[in-house]
């Protein structure tokens, strides 16, 4: 899923602190599951702003609400008949979701109360890590379920490089060098011969480097 | 050993000689006598002169101007080239420069992180990786094609070489493997990380010679020496890949300080006199860093100077 974490206050406060009307506009899917962007953190930011006005004198109202998806225009017309009460908005939903949000209300001022970080999964409670990086043409039955792109530091196709120490990324010891663990998960399933074949130059096109990415399914269009 | 080409370190390894090779680095800033200074004073005592691409991620005068400057000297460059910084129409744009100049020899590298660098928080590339990067140049030179499919007829003639880690731990196999691949890919000649673990890099050489992979590709030893205790201690704690064992650290830091430089060459020669008896080595790679000036004393000592006169 998408992974992100909230914005620092100060960063929301200069942000609004000019307007009298704001909502508070969460998302129940992924910002929810890593506690950066749903109803709970809406309310608790909300919460805070209040405090913040009412700390420096000012009449302020902040509401807070959640959208089932704010990727979704179902979801977000839900919000048609109050949004214009609001001087602005900040949408703590992915990056996806702020967007949508403003291309759907696009006269109304919306800010990122998140910073969007990674597809990732959840290893625990509050720890995260990036499993996937959209790359659009998936190569992880030749390296044996473990993407190098998203887990190489240098998205090397024939790793390791000569950096990795003790298993470990050379840009951190806390990293895990990805081209290790793919190793180890080949001579796991009994197919090393995989790493010793040269994997040729990748076709970057369905990666970000071939332009805003859209997808068009005939089969399901209606 | 695969294609023939003109390179001059292909030649003297051919040839059944030991070769010697060794590397200077290039300035930050616009001054090319750097460079040629630093030939200079090697250029005898080396068979080629490989140039760092910006090495450890810190900018620096190019590799590909610097080689021209060496070609120009009349000696024989070996084009570093790392996949961090440029993609892959800038490599090839590069390696047909280069050709155009008569060079001969590439060193194919993913290169570090840029973390390390100068410019931490630039973007990277990395559209290819060194084995890729050897790919593409094999392309290039024996099909006379580009990755892209464009034909061409005047070919780069390289003699393509790639690093190898045996200590980037802790699977000695896994390294053997990787180098398996990298001759798949093309490449003809290693030049090693520094070796300071000697049992390490016995170890991936009986797995090497036990494939038959030295005879598909020359490898050269490298060596790096030690300045000084200060430097064995941080080569051993702080490079990523770098396997410096406590009794080095200890030989150089038993000395008096003002010892410690004459007994880091005093190592460097004892590591070559031991390696000259490890199956499978064809030559050494002397990367003595900021200190080019111990690199004729070096190879005096070891006994490869002068240099074998090759046939034209």
């Amino acid at each position: 899923m998408i992974k992100a974490i909230p914005k620092p206050m100060e960063e929301i406060i200069d942000y609004v602190k000019d307007f009298n009307k704001l909502l508070i506009a969460g998302c129940d899917g992924c910002v929810t599951v890593c506690e950066a962007g749903g109803l709970k953190e809406a309310k608790i930011l909300a919460s805070a702003l209040r405090l913040y006005f009412t700390q420096g004198g000012r009449q302020a109202q902040v509401d807070d609400t959640s959208l089932t998806r704010q990727c979704e225009k179902e979801y977000l017309l839900q919000l048609s008949d109050r949004i214009d009460q609001y001087d602005a908005v900040v949408s703590i939903a992915c990056g996806v979701g702020i967007q949508h949000m403003a291309e759907i209300y696009d006269k109304k001022i919306v800010f990122p109360g998140v910073d969007t970080c990674f597809m990732g999964v959840n290893e625990e409670r509050g720890v995260y890590s990036e499993r996937c990086q959209a790359c659009g043409r998936c190569i992880l039955a030749e390296t044996g379920g473990i993407c190098p792109i998203a887990r190489c530091s240098k998205r090397m196709l024939n790793g390791p490089c000569g950096g990795s120490d003790k298993g470990k990324c050379e840009i951190s010891k806390d990293v895990p060098c990805g081209w290790e663990l793919i190793y180890e998960r080949l001579k796991t399933l009994g197919q090393l011969e995989r790493f010793e074949t040269p994997v040729v130059p990748k076709d970057w096109t369905t990666s970000r480097d071939g332009g805003p990415r859209k997808i068009v399914r005939e089969d399901l269009r209606i | 050993m695969s294609a023939e080409t003109p390179s001059k370190l292909q030649k003297m390894i051919n040839a059944g000689h030991y070769a010697v090779t060794s590397e200077v680095g290039p300035p930050r800033s616009a001054d090319g006598n750097v460079i040629e200074h630093k030939a200079k004073m090697i250029g005898p005592y080396v068979d080629a002169i490989n140039v760092t691409d910006n090495q450890t991620s810190v900018c620096r005068l190019c590799s590909l101007a610097s080689c021209i400057r060496i070609k120009l000297l009349g000696l024989e460059p070996v084009l570093q080239m790392v996949t961090r910084d440029r993609n892959r129409i800038a490599l090839q744009s590069d390696i047909l420069g280069a050709a155009s100049f008569g060079i001969n020899n590439m060193l194919c590298l993913t290169g570090d992180h840029q973390q390390f660098g100068d410019h931490a928080s630039c973007a990277n590339v990395f559209d290819l990786d060194s084995t890729q990067l050897a790919m593409c140049v094999r392309m290039m030179r024996d099909e006379g094609k580009l990755l892209g499919g464009h034909q061409f007829e005047v070919r780069p003639q390289m003699f393509i070489g790639a690093a190898a880690n045996p200590f980037a731990g802790p699977n000695v196999g896994m390294r053997v493997a990787r180098l398996a691949k990298k001759v798949a890919a093309g490449v003809q000649f290693i030049q090693t990380q520094c070796i300071y673990n000697m049992e390490t890099m016995k170890t991936f050489m009986k797995m090497v010679v036990d494939r038959g992979l030295h005879e598909k590709v020359s490898i050269l030893a490298g060596i790096t020496p030690m300045k000084n205790v200060g430097m064995a201690k941080y080569m051993q704690k702080r490079v990523p890949g770098m396997d410096v064992p406590d009794e080095i650290v200890k030989r150089i830091g038993g000395v008096p300080k003002e010892k410690q430089a004459e007994e880091g060459i005093n190592l460097a020669v004892d590591q070559i006199e031991e390696l000259k008896e490890v199956a499978g080595i064809r030559g050494f790679h002397i990367m003595a860093i900021e200190w080019e000036e111990k690199v004729p004393e070096i190879v005096e000592r070891i006994g490869l100077y002068p240099r074998p006169k090759l046939a034209d």
